[in-house]
């Protein structure tokens, strides 16, 4: 029988954690389940000629590296530091001022300091020290520089992958530095060494091939839309008629899939359909692609050109059907290489117009250059307008608080508009906290790439500043919706919400629009989207 | 008596104590941060360790409501339970108050620290159970949406048609 310590000696076992008492430098992290996704599989960077495809784990000692690897590894950083100079200043600038130090969600929900802005980015630019500078090989680690080893490289690994990229660091950086930034780049080089992550590696290829993250194909991507036009019916009485790949139409809407196939984006997918139908009739041409089925860009993930081949089909399917403009539904980074990249990438759009709301007159000067504009400008502006018959009423039951998207917070600006909306169609709208929203607003945890299942662990830590504030205001005002604008939030903000603050459900904000909607000819509503009673209605019969 | 009488006077200092030790099990670096900073939307971690661990405190003492006393358990554990520690080392804490009171009140055993004690491993056991809970919901979670993802696209791709809820009549 196995000895069993006796209750003195169970009470000397020491309960805290080692400390980092030599120092990081010194110290490596060790690289856990819960925290790291899954190695990509070689047939996914393989479909896209990324570079050494294999099957590897992050958890298995060998890497299964190409023997020159640091050769490839210090030759891509080399070039991208004579490429970006943003890089090459964000190496060398930051003062170790510790303002960007508290401000990342991973340090916040993890505690562990590594998670610190300053500190992942240290663990590349003390490669970038001891491998290029002068003053880093001569002083070594008393310089902060340590070379570029295999143990090194796990760990910058590690860290990369446990970064969102959603710049809340940056905005506190007296320099500017940005820390995303270096995160792209970072995650850049892994690339070079075939050390990409599954879950974004095979979003990658999907949409290579077929258009969308899914690898959803053009019939069952139409069998989907065509499931929410019954569902629609169901609920209004209307038979909305969306159309597909039209020549000559004047707008195409281009929307992240995971609007048309996860829960709850999918009510949000059926409030475009209803508002489109509602304005058909008001002069709206527009037309959804089954080609370029996909609004979001995982190549941003990877590297600068896969994510400029994979932005390149939005232009090329505009092009193709001879729209004159381009209407963009609710998405997180696919705004940010919208709004930051795509023009200098794919553009410039010659052969589009300057979008022109064909309800109102407005002329969205903002989008002068690129010609695409966010589905909530073009909303607010037909409130605006007073062209929408709305009841917020219907939105009575629920108590709404509005997340901020990182990319379009920060990436663009974009932070009056949805609150415009969200005024127009509800009645119990709730602020966060100032310091959580707006450009200070919490990452929900999972962007970047890292929304995948096998590191929910990371997730939750990374989820709970933003949850914070959620629980908050669930407590104050009773809010009981979290409604968003990006795809990747509706997604994985259920799974924050059911952790760390259960009784909160989340939303698009488009779904909210349809619920408020008053469509010509619809039937007494009784439910909202989803087929629960809309206020008032709870005894109903055919509910 | 009762255990309130014992720990009265030291009642600050224990917490203080406490709260410390808990701290205590973060790196060096994350402990300056975690005490620092005050507002609860920047350092929900530090706001927690110090607002539920008094709570916690004083339920042991008085040993009255349970439902408190989870839920503040619940508040400081859910938060260790994804964070990098062992699971003794997510839970351990309770038990280091004990070696607390016996620092503080001297060694002098009275009938009102057993009780005391025994409360505090009651305390242990049911951290245990939230830790497990906490831990069993995240793999539900992780369940939950990878169902909802594939489950459902599964059914509007019309690649699957199960019974429905009710059958037509023959």
């Amino acid at each position: 029988m196995a000895e069993t310590p006796k209750p003195v000696q169970t009470a000397d076992i020491e309960h805290t954690r080692p400390l980092f008492e030599q120092g990081w430098l010194n110290k490596f992290s060790e690289i856990k389940p819960g925290i790291h996704c899954y190695g990509a599989k070689p047939k996914n960077t393989e479909a896209v000629g990324m570079p050494f495809p294999k099957d590897w784990s992050p958890t298995e000692e060998d890497w299964h590296l190409p023997e020159n690897w640091r050769e490839i590894f210090l030759q891509g950083f080399r070039e991208r530091l004579d490429k970006y100079r943003t890089l090459k200043v964000f190496m060398d600038i930051c003062v170790r001022c510790g303002a960007c130090a508290d401000k990342c969600h991973f340090f916040i929900g993890s505690g562990d300091p590594k998670n610190m802005p300053v500190m992942r980015a240290e663990l590349l630019r003390s490669i970038y020290r001891g491998e290029f500078t002068a003053a880093g090989k001569l002083l070594g680690k008393f310089g902060g520089g340590r070379k570029l080893t295999l143990e090194t490289l796990k760990e910058l690994w590690y860290y990369l992958y446990q970064c969102t990229e959603c710049r809340r660091c940056s905005l506190f950086c007296p320099y500017g530095i940005d820390t995303a930034e270096v995160t792209i780049l970072g995650r850049e080089l892994t690339n070079l060494l075939g050390l990409n992550i599954d879950w974004i590696a095979g979003p990658v290829a999907n949409c290579n091939r077929t258009g969308n993250h899914l690898g959803i194909q053009p019939h069952a991507f139409v069998d989907m839309i065509d499931f929410f036009v019954d569902e629609i019916e169901e609920v209004t009485g209307i038979r909305v008629e969306p159309d597909f790949n039209r020549k000559g139409a004047e707008i195409l809407f281009l929307t992240p899939s995971g609007d048309v196939f996860a829960d709850p984006g999918t009510y949000t997918a059926m409030g475009y359909l209803m508002l489109f139908h509602y304005l058909k009739d008001l002069g709206l041409d527009i037309t959804w692609s089954t080609y370029a089925s996909e609004g979001g860009n995982f190549g941003f993930f990877t590297s600068h050109e896969m994510a400029k081949r994979l932005n390149a089909k939005m232009y090329h399917e505009a092009k193709r059907l001879g729209v004159k403009y381009i209407i963009g539904g609710e998405c997180g980074h696919m705004w940010r290489v919208l709004n930051q990249y795509m023009d200098t990438w794919n553009g410039p759009a010659d052969f589009l117009e300057v979008p022109k709301s064909p309800i109102t007159g407005t002329v969205f000067e903002n989008a002068k250059s690129t010609k695409m504009i966010h589905l909530v400008e073009f909303t607010a502006d037909l409130i605006k307008h007073n062209k929408l018959k709305l009841d917020p009423s219907r939105n009575d039951n629920k108590v709404v608080t509005f997340h901020d998207s990182c990319n379009t917070a920060r990436g663009m600006g974009f932070l009056e508009e949805p609150r415009y909306v969200l005024n127009s169609v509800c009645n119990n709208f709730y602020e966060m906290p100032p310091e959580t929203i707006r450009e200070q607003t919490f990452c929900c945890g999972s962007g970047s790439g890292l929304n995948a299942g096998e590191d929910m662990e990371l997730r939750m830590r990374g989820g709970l500043p933003r949850a914070n504030a959620v629980k908050f205001v669930h407590e104050k005002h009773g809010v009981n919706m979290l409604a968003c604008i990006c795809a990747i939030d509706r997604a994985v903000l259920p799974a924050s919400m059911d952790y760390w603050v259960p009784g909160v459900d989340v939303t698009g904000l488009h779904e909210l629009v349809a619920n408020a909607l008053i469509m010509d000819g619809e039937k007494d509503r009784t439910t909202d989207l989803r087929g629960e009673p809309l206020p008032g209605m709870e005894d109903e019969e055919d509910v | 008596m009762n255990p309130e009488s014992v720990v009265l006077e030291n009642r600050s200092a224990i917490v203080k104590k406490w709260q410390e030790a808990i701290l205590q099990t973060y790196p060096k670096e994350t402990q300056k941060f975690l005490k620092k900073e005050k507002s609860q939307f920047a350092n929900p971690v530090g706001s927690i360790i110090a607002k539920d661990v008094e709570i916690l405190f004083d339920e042991l003492v008085k040993g009255e409501d349970t439902k408190k006393l989870v839920s503040s358990l619940d508040k400081i554990i859910r938060i260790r339970a994804v964070q990098d520690f062992q699971p003794s080392h997510a839970v351990g804490f309770v038990l280091q108050l004990k070696s607390i009171l016996r620092e503080t009140i001297g060694e002098g055993v009275s009938a009102e620290l057993y009780q005391l004690e025994d409360r505090i491993d009651a305390a242990a056991l049911v951290a245990f159970d939230v830790y497990s809970q906490c831990r069993q919901q995240i793999f539900d979670i992780r369940v939950k949406e990878i169902r909802n993802e594939y489950g459902r696209l599964l059914e509007r791709a019309n690649l699957i048609k199960e019974i429905p809820e009710q059958q037509p009549g023959i």
